[in-house]
């Protein structure tokens, strides 16, 4: 086996691998049970998402995509900051009420 | 020498990729939010990092590996930042540990000073 | 002396981020850490720092190791069937000798990224930081393991 088939068939498990850690996260969002669970989650999705955009990256050899990457995960950090803010004004009593008025 | 960096590229992006999954396991498999956040920022972190440094070693080029370095850098800088305040605004929100807690030392104290 | 360092550290990491290392950029990066460390300037007032850039460089590599553990620690507990049992979360108020925001933040920053640990809150008078422990065998141990680890060395750079 060659290197370049080497690197090619990794990027391929790497892919694989990621995508069943998407799954999961996206199945904890939909879970929840609380809006903190979530925004865990959400945040575990934008390391996902790095990871993807990285195994593209080596896969077509575009390292270009690098920079995508580091912008997601800057951004994913500012958008659970913001979350978290949200989080700590709202409390957990509209939390209870918001999810007894879902069902 | 370049075969061999090629190599170790590949095996590191398969072994971030088992942390990521790992990380993901975690989040769905243990039992409340805080274990759930121990899941996230750790094996999250690695995960992403070994990722990243992957296309580092891949790219063999001196530019991209240095981009790469500083996104780990990030990387490192901000998971810990957004686990914390995320874990400190669903404590002070009321979030309740999970039965299996053994001891909350920060829940005497904020009855200290709310007596005082 | 020491603005002149940070501005051609920041100048570097503007090369490397932009990816372009010729002249002109360099100097464009330059001027840029310039602008930020003259806004920074009141809050960068602090003590050499080239001295103690080896120790740094140690707590560093002490550090990445400390967080590779960790994720496997993790790793196992997830990984194991019996998960229940396997965990016994708890928090843990840890007393705290460092005193200043930037070594409280380090510290707090690395105890989130080492094993069993998530630093939580500190303490208004700063004399103590919440950690949660993900499965703790015992408290003394691990505020231990906190004061001679990281603490010790933090300590000693910002000394």
């Amino acid at each position: 086996m060659s290197v370049s088939q080497f690197i090619e068939l990794s990027s391929l498990i790497a892919l694989v691998l990621l995508s069943a850690a998407l799954l999961l996260s996206i199945v904890r969002i939909a879970i929840g049970p609380t809006l903190a669970d979530r925004v865990l989650a959400l945040d575990l999705m934008t390391v996902v998402a790095m990871g993807f955009i990285g195994a593209i990256a080596i896969r077509t050899g575009l390292t270009l995509y690098l920079d995508i990457a580091i912008a997601i995960a800057l951004l994913g950090f500012l958008a659970t900051v913001a979350l978290a803010r949200y989080i700590l004004r709202r409390g957990l009593k509209e939390d209870a009420a918001m999810e007894a008025q879902s069902k | 020498m370049r075969d061999i960096v090629l190599c170790l590229g590949g095996g590191l992006l398969i072994l971030g990729a088992i942390f990521t999954l790992i990380a993901a396991l975690g989040v769905i498999r243990l039992p409340d939010l805080y274990t759930r956040m121990h899941a996230a920022s750790k094996a999250g972190t690695v995960g992403g990092g070994l990722i990243l440094l992957a296309v580092a070693l891949v790219s063999l080029d001196a530019a991209v590996a240095l981009r790469a370095l500083i996104g780990i850098l990030f990387l490192l800088l901000t998971t810990p930042i957004s686990a914390h305040l995320l874990a400190r605004a669903s404590y002070l929100a009321g979030h309740d540990l999970g039965e299996s807690t053994v001891r909350d030392d920060l829940k005497t104290r904020l009855e200290q000073n709310s007596r005082s | 002396m020491n603005g002149i360092f940070l501005g051609v550290v920041l100048a570097l990491i503007w090369a490397g981020i932009t990816g372009n290392f010729s002249g002109l950029n360099l100097l464009f990066g330059g001027v840029i850490g310039a602008g930020a460390i003259l806004l920074l300037r009141y809050s960068l007032q602090q003590r050499g720092t080239l001295r103690r850039a080896g120790k740094a460089i140690s707590l560093g590599l002490f550090f990445l190791v400390d967080l590779m553990m960790s994720a496997l620690r993790v790793a196992l507990i997830v990984l194991r069937p019996d998960i229940r049992s396997a965990i016994r979360p708890a928090i843990i108020a840890v007393p705290l000798t460092v005193k200043s925001d930037a070594e409280i933040t380090l510290l707090a920053n690395m105890i989130t990224l080492t094993p069993g640990t998530l630093s939580i809150d500190v303490a208004e008078d700063r004399s103590v930081l919440f950690v949660h422990a993900l499965s703790i065998k015992s408290d003394a141990e691990l505020i231990d393991g906190i004061k001679n680890g990281f603490e010790a060395r933090i300590g000693e750079i910002f000394k």
